[in-house]
């Protein structure tokens, strides 16, 4: 069983590599490179703040728009183009190839995520010329926004397990976008009364939690992350992502292939 | 069957974490949400990205400031709305209230000479940064400088100096603004301690303009007892510092700390080349 | 109605009213039939073709077959196991009709990875893949991006992913369709081979003479009915009075309509049948019209009026 799920993850992530996906990493790259002269002009303590919300704020948009946009393509791609005959004429279950695909996914970002890192902690070491016990701390801020891609690429895969990849496209930005409003959604339910209440909270919980994860401008003011949150993040990224995995394997098996 | 069962149990599970997140990591109160003010709104639309976009707007309000600045126009209308935007987006941003506060409260031309903004900006600070003991120092300040308060400024002191990590001559201060608050000397250390501890170059820039001009206060009425003593001397007017050298009075030409001799004026009165380049003096403007 | 199980041990497949009603339209209110239930037999060690023009069902049915589709009732068995169970997979192999593969990755790459997915081991990949290139002739293009790839270059690495793991049964949706002339003969030697090697072939097609040439039966289907079964022996022996003229060129057409009555035209290649009284004069006919032969085959002018005939019955649905 899990010979064939990382020979589907390998396939994944050799075709994103081909396909050019982690060529954004020249952009970032670039993009660090184009802000050093605008570091230049503010005062020297903004220097650093500046550069890591830049540069995290880039990895993190950089991820999802990927996590997005192949995302949605992981599945239908290959029911669009039949690849998938041959595939699920063997001996693959159609869970394995879902988890298959979404890990694939999932290394590509982390490979990708990875190589960014690197990129932000050679431009500090340039910025600063020595590192601090605080550098540390952005680690746990890109971890926190790796876990946001996991999140996505799950909602992802499971709108485009029954939509067209242009709907699963809109559907899984919107989550994106009323995920980061997720405590205020939770909070306008707790107002609301009624069975409209019940299923406004309902709805509430069910978007991504993705305000917690995104802790970009706390670190960069070198404030502490408490470790509980650290801890209860990956335990809810998990079970979110089993979750809409399990959905999508749901709503794909049951599905006929074009 | 199973796969129902674990979509089920994991989205349940979900909802608990989702509460124990906002145990440790609580998000912003509702009136927040629901009076939407514009500074709020683009914290909200930043979709979390808020810190970058935080330093975008610190940055326009810096280059708004230079720009007005060096048109030496008396209008800084945008800086209170912009520096409110930057410090809603990122209310850790120390430095934008600092600068803001000191800039806001500073009279036209090199300030837009609002105190009651001022005095608001670094009250925000203060609340969003109750540990950042420099933002009470520059709350004082603006008291004492901007507003003449030397009472609120005293007690302001007295609360920075009780932060942990705070600077030993806040508590200095503090008793200074009860007994000598208007001496030229006190005013003096203040600013020497803002050129010592700033890191920004436009707020170390300020405190050595301060710095110079207080000097030229201080120089202003020497100069002037100078030349009455003269005048008591020899019953004559001088005509020139030359006069004066010659009597001895003084050694060489003076020279303000921009390096340009003071200007020796036929009424006994002395007063500064340009003073643009010392826009901070009370003492030894030209009519 | 399904039989009862136990069935026949020495069946590669059975199929047992298998049925499929496509819903359609954007609300997916509309109903099509795709296939009507199927019974079918097909023995093992059996060459099995599957007639009926585009649209019969051929497709839908071999779809089924693989699980990519669910029925809308009926159930299948394939060697003995039910056809969803996943060990009955590692024992076929499946040719999709016109084949697509990860245009990203090389044959080597991509035979490797269908290996990986069937259960061979890594060091009996590398022992086959080559040996299975030169095969199906693309030795010394194993290491070629697929996006370069021609027509059919891409249904050769089709049949070679079908075979990969030595299926013992292989089911080929329309295998020659888009090959040239050669490319058929090729294809229809593979299959003969396979043959002999001991497997079944089940495949589909709409073409007459590759199922004349290859099959031991033939089943025909229409608008998603089976119209009939029979051993292609049996009809092919009765006369061969026919033959099938090949040629290149497509001036030639009007000429030749004289001469033909089924008179079919794929890009440059057309294809007719013409009586043994006119070949000579139809062979004449091509050469002033300066079109170049490409093959003269007798058909059993019997499958072909079989076929024909079943497609006329509407109603009768045998068993
Ligand atoms: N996905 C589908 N949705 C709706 N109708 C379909 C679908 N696939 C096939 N059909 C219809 O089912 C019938 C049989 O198609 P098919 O099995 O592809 O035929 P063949 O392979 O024999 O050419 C055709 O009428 C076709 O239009
Ligand atoms: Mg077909």
């Amino acid at each position: 069983m899990t010979t064939r799920i990382r020979a589907i993850a390998f396939n994944t992530f050799r075709e994103a590599v081909r396909d050019r996906v982690l060529y954004n990493l020249v952009f970032f790259a670039l993009l660090l490179v184009a802000t050093a002269p605008l570091l230049g002009e503010i005062s020297i303590g903004v220097q650093r703040v500046l550069l890591i919300n830049l540069s995290l704020s880039a990895i993190s948009i950089f991820g999802i728009v990927i996590s997005i946009f192949v995302g949605i393509s992981l599945v239908s791609k290959e029911i669009e183009r039949r690849t998938l005959y041959p595939v699920l004429s063997r001996p693959v279950g159609r869970g394995e190839f879902i988890l298959g695909k979404y890990c694939g996914l999932a290394g590509t970002l982390l490979v990708n995520t990875m190589a960014m890192t690197t990129g932000v902690y050679v431009a500090l070491l340039l910025m600063t010329r020595s590192f601090t016990r605080a550098d540390a701390n952005i680690l746990i801020a890109i971890y926190f926004l790796f876990l946001q891609f996991i999140v996505i690429i799950g909602l992802a895969l499971l709108f485009s397990s029954f939509s067209s990849p242009l709907l699963s496209a809109l559907f899984a930005l919107s989550m994106f976008v009323a995920g980061s409003f997720a405590a205020d959604l939770r909070g306008f339910a707790a107002m609301s009364h009624g069975p409209e209440g019940l299923l406004a909270r309902a709805a509430s919980y069910v978007v991504p939690n993705l305000a917690s994860l995104n802790v970009i401008t706390r670190v960069s003011h070198d404030q502490f992350i408490p470790a509980a949150l650290v801890g209860y993040n990956t335990l809810y990224t998990l079970l979110y992502a089993t979750a809409t995995i399990t959905a999508a394997v749901l709503i794909f098996s049951r599905r006929d292939l074009k | 069957m199973i796969a129902a069962g674990v979509l089920v149990v994991s989205m349940a599970a979900s909802f608990v974490l989702v509460r124990k997140i906002e145990a440790v990591y609580p998000s912003a109160p509702m009136e927040d949400v629901l009076f939407i003010s514009s500074p709020e709104f683009v914290k909200r639309a930043s979709l979390g990205y808020s810190g970058l976009l935080a330093d975008i707007y610190w940055m326009r309000v810096v280059q708004y400031f230079g720009r007005k600045h060096q048109r030496e126009s008396k209008e800084y209308k945008a800086l209170a709305p912009l520096l409110d935007i930057a410090t809603t987006l990122d209310p850790n941003l120390v430095v934008a209230y600092e600068w803001g506060s000191t800039f806001l409260d500073q009279p036209p031309p090199s300030g837009a000479g609002d105190d009651e903004a001022a005095v608001a900006l670094i009250g925000k600070g203060i609340r969003n940064n109750p540990n950042e003991w420099r933002l009470y120092f520059t709350l004082a300040f603006v008291q004492y400088l901007g507003q003449h308060d030397y009472l609120g400024a005293a007690k302001t002191f007295e609360e920075g100096s009780k932060v942990p990590g705070a600077h030993p001559w806040m508590k200095i201060m503090a008793a200074k603004m009860l007994t000598d608050a208007g001496n030229l000397e006190t005013a003096r250390y203040m600013w020497q301690n803002i050129y010592d501890e700033s890191t920004d170059k436009n707020l170390k820039q300020n405190a050595e303009l301060h710095l110079a001009s207080l000097v030229v206060d201080q120089a202003v009425p020497q100069l002037e007892s100078l030349i009455s003593e003269f005048k008591a001397r020899t019953g004559d007017n001088p005509t020139s510092w030359r006069d004066l050298i010659a009597s001895g009075l003084l050694r060489s030409i003076p020279r303000d700390p921009t390096g340009t001799p003071y200007v020796f004026q036929s009424d006994g009165h002395v007063v500064v080349a340009d003073w643009r380049k010392l826009p901070f003096i009370t003492r030894g403007k030209p009519q | 109605m399904p039989r009862s199980f136990p069935t026949n041990p020495m069946l590669a497949v059975e199929i047992l009213g298998l049925e499929k009603t496509y819903a359609i339209g954007f609300w997916k209110k509309k109903r099509k039939d795709g296939l009507k239930s199927l019974h079918l037999e097909i023995q093992q060690g059996e060459v099995f073709g599957f007639l009926g023009p585009n649209g019969a069902g051929k497709t839908t049915t071999l779809k089924l077959l693989m699980g990519l589709i669910s029925p809308t009732a009926g159930t299948a068995r394939i060697l003995n196991q039910p056809w969803h169970d996943p060990a009955v997979r590692a024992r076929i192999g499946f040719l999709p009709e016109q084949p697509y593969f990860y245009d990203h990755l090389t044959p080597i790459e991509l035979l490797d990875y269908y290996g990986t997915l069937s259960g061979i081991s890594a060091p009996d990949r590398r022992l086959r893949i080559p040996k299975l290139l030169e095969r199906v002739g693309l030795a010394g293009q194993g290491g070629t991006q697929l996006r370069k790839f021609s027509k059919g270059m891409l249904q050769r690495v089709g049949i070679a992913q079908a075979v990969l793991h030595e299926p013992e049964v292989v089911f080929l949706d329309e295998p020659m369709s888009g090959l040239d002339p050669v490319g058929r003969r090729e294809v229809r030697n593979f299959i003969q081979s396979l043959n002999r090697e001991g497997k079944t072939v089940f495949f589909s097609t709409h073409i007459l003479g590759d199922a004349e040439a290859l099959c031991h039966r033939v089943a025909v289907l229409n608008k998603g009915e089976l119209r009939g079964i029979s051993v292609v022996a049996d009809l092919t022996s009765q006369n061969r009075s026919r033959f099938e003229v090949v040629w290149q060129a497509t001036a030639a057409i009007p000429a030749m309509r004289a001469f033909g009555n089924e008179t079919h035209v794929a890009g440059e290649v057309a294809r007719t049948i013409v009586r043994e009284s006119q070949l000579q004069a139809a062979l004449e006919a091509l050469k002033s019209q300066s079109a170049q032969l490409i093959s003269v085959n007798p058909v059993g002018g019997s499958l072909e009026e079989y076929f024909l005939q079943k497609l006329g019955e509407p109603d009768k649905v045998p068993r």
